[in-house]
């Protein structure tokens, strides 16, 4: 099948310091791909390089057959078929729950308001947060604000998902309520990247791991090649710190 | 004449006898700062956006630096480093002229200029002044406001597909609105007493008609404490609709 994400030969510095140093890979559709790494390799400027919120120095991103880095591409049309969910929530602190969720599919999509409170509605049946429709973000848990990230990010019927390190600020009693979530996400068929330290979720959701270090793609795999049996000395040497 | 001496010194009788004068300038003061309060926030508003104004790709990268950064730099750094006072001179009697004129207007010419003037001048020079003044003031504040939201806002508004101007409209304006209150209400209390300054070229506010009586009778302290009390309570009350303000848009407010 024809990949949702090509990326070929991607850099991204900050000043001198090189992030990223010539990443290749592909995502194909409903594919669940978790990019793992010790902090500082580049994984989460790898993802946000993948809806445009990073600007790459080098190389190409195509995203449904879009160059994400092209400057004639509409990047707003494009970022609204990519949802993403942040480490830090990121709900607006000023609008409920309901308000959260319908803002971007009336604003951009032209919804009407009353299709939209109905698709919020639904949405959050979904990830069990129905009772919290009218609440503000300060009102909510870390686990229930990541909930309603993803419902959010949801309501926009995005075709691609991306998770920056969604469980990385949570509880650890509220890490499994998101995971929840985002493995129901998974088993619908939605395409997803995410970024993650729980390895756990990585074995038992993804189809393929990516092992990031120093800005490269040191090796990828399937979750029992690549975390059971690695090929490469440097993802041996990090796993045996994280399992 | 028999001198009404009601509490003792304060001759409140002059007062009396110029309630008219002091009423009029109270409206004059209060119309000359609401209409520069709304238009200083919406220039301060513009030339905040141009001073944060950037782009990603050539030629637009160029054009915000410097068709927007640093023409509104320039502005701002003008508008804050000269005295006020000398603003409303300057605009008074050199830049009016050259926009409205009897014989040769830029903006305004013929008969409808001499009438302008002769009726507006100084009402519409305190307005350009104060307004051009206080947008400059403002923009910082805006601009201040804008920065203090934290990136992972927009960046959650842009990865849903909503434009920089929707992003500003709908996610960073009304928080950062909140947290510029407070000193948007130091700016309304800065500019409703530099309004007095428009009473040098003439225009019937507060600060004049008490000049007028001040000149009439040769006493300062009753009009001089008069119009002083009247600022307070004018100050007081914008405060207090500061706080209202405050209170209203704090929803979903953390603290």
């Amino acid at each position: 099948m024809d990949a949702v994400i090509r990326v070929r030969d991607l850099a991204k510095r900050f000043g001198t310091l090189e992030v990223l140093r010539g990443i290749d890979c592909t995502v194909s559709p409903s594919e669940v791909v978790c990019v793992i790494g010790p902090s500082g390799s580049g994984k989460s400027t790898f993802l946000r390089c993948l809806n445009g919120l990073e600007h790459a120095t080098g190389g190409e991103v195509i995203v449904n057959g879009i160059a994400v880095h092209d400057p004639a591409t509409d990047i707003d049309a494009l970022r609204a078929e990519i949802g993403m969910v942040f480490q830090r929530f990121n709900l607006f602190p000023h609008k409920t729950v309901l308000e959260n969720i319908a803002l971007a599919p009336v604003t951009v999509r032209g919804l009407a308001p009353a299709a939209a409170a109905e698709r919020a509605r639904a949405l959050l049946a979904k990830v069990g947060l129905l009772d919290k429709i009218d609440a503000f973000p300060n009102q909510l848990s870390g686990g229930q604000q990541q909930r309603v990230a993803i419902a959010r990010a949801l309501a926009m019927q995005p075709s691609i998902m991306l998770f920056d390190e969604p469980t990385s600020a949570l509880d650890p009693e509220m890490v499994g309520e998101v995971l929840t979530v985002m493995q129901a996400l998974a088993e619908e068929g939605m395409t997803m990247v995410v970024v993650t330290h729980e390895i756990g979720f990585a074995r038992q959701v993804a189809d393929r791991v990516l092992f990031l270090d120093e800005g490269r793609l040191v090796e990828q795999g399937t979750p029992s090649e690549l975390l059971d049996h690695p090929r490469e000395e440097r993802t041996r040497q990090f796993l045996s710190k994280v399992l | 004449m028999e001198a009404v001496l009601w509490f003792g010194w304060f001759r409140a009788d002059i007062i009396a006898e110029y309630a008219a004068l002091f009423w009029r300038g109270l409206q004059m003061t209060i119309g000359l700062t609401v209409i520069c309060i709304l238009q200083g926030t919406l220039l301060g508003l513009a030339l905040g956006l141009a001073r944060l104004a950037d782009a990603r790709h050539s030629p637009a990268r160029e054009l915000c630096r410097f068709g927007l950064r640093w023409p509104a730099t320039v502005y701002v750094s003008f508008f804050r480093g000269t005295p006020l006072f000398v603003q409303i001179l300057l605009i008074h009697f050199a830049a009016m002229p050259l926009f409205v004129h009897p014989t040769d207007g830029l903006l305004v010419s013929g008969e409808a200029a001499r009438e302008l003037k002769q009726n507006y001048g100084a009402f519409l020079t305190g307005v350009v002044a104060l307004t051009l003044n206080s947008g400059a003031y403002i923009s910082e504040v805006f601009r201040a406001g804008i920065q203090s939201i934290d990136r992972g806002q927009i960046e959650a508004a842009r990865s849903l597909g909503m434009s920089y101007g929707r992003t500003m409209y709908h996610v960073v304006l009304p928080q950062a609105f909140r947290r510029m209150l407070p000193p948007l209400g130091n700016n309304a209390i800065a500019l409703l007493k530099d309004s007095s300054l428009v009473s040098a070229i003439g225009l019937a506010e507060l600060a004049y008609a008490a000049r007028t009586v001040a000149g009439a009778y040769g006493r300062y302290w009753e009009p001089y404490l008069t119009i002083s009390l009247m600022y307070w309570v004018l100050t007081l009350g914008l405060a207090y609709v500061v706080r209202h303000l405050e209170a209203r848009y704090g929803r979903g407010d953390t603290r």
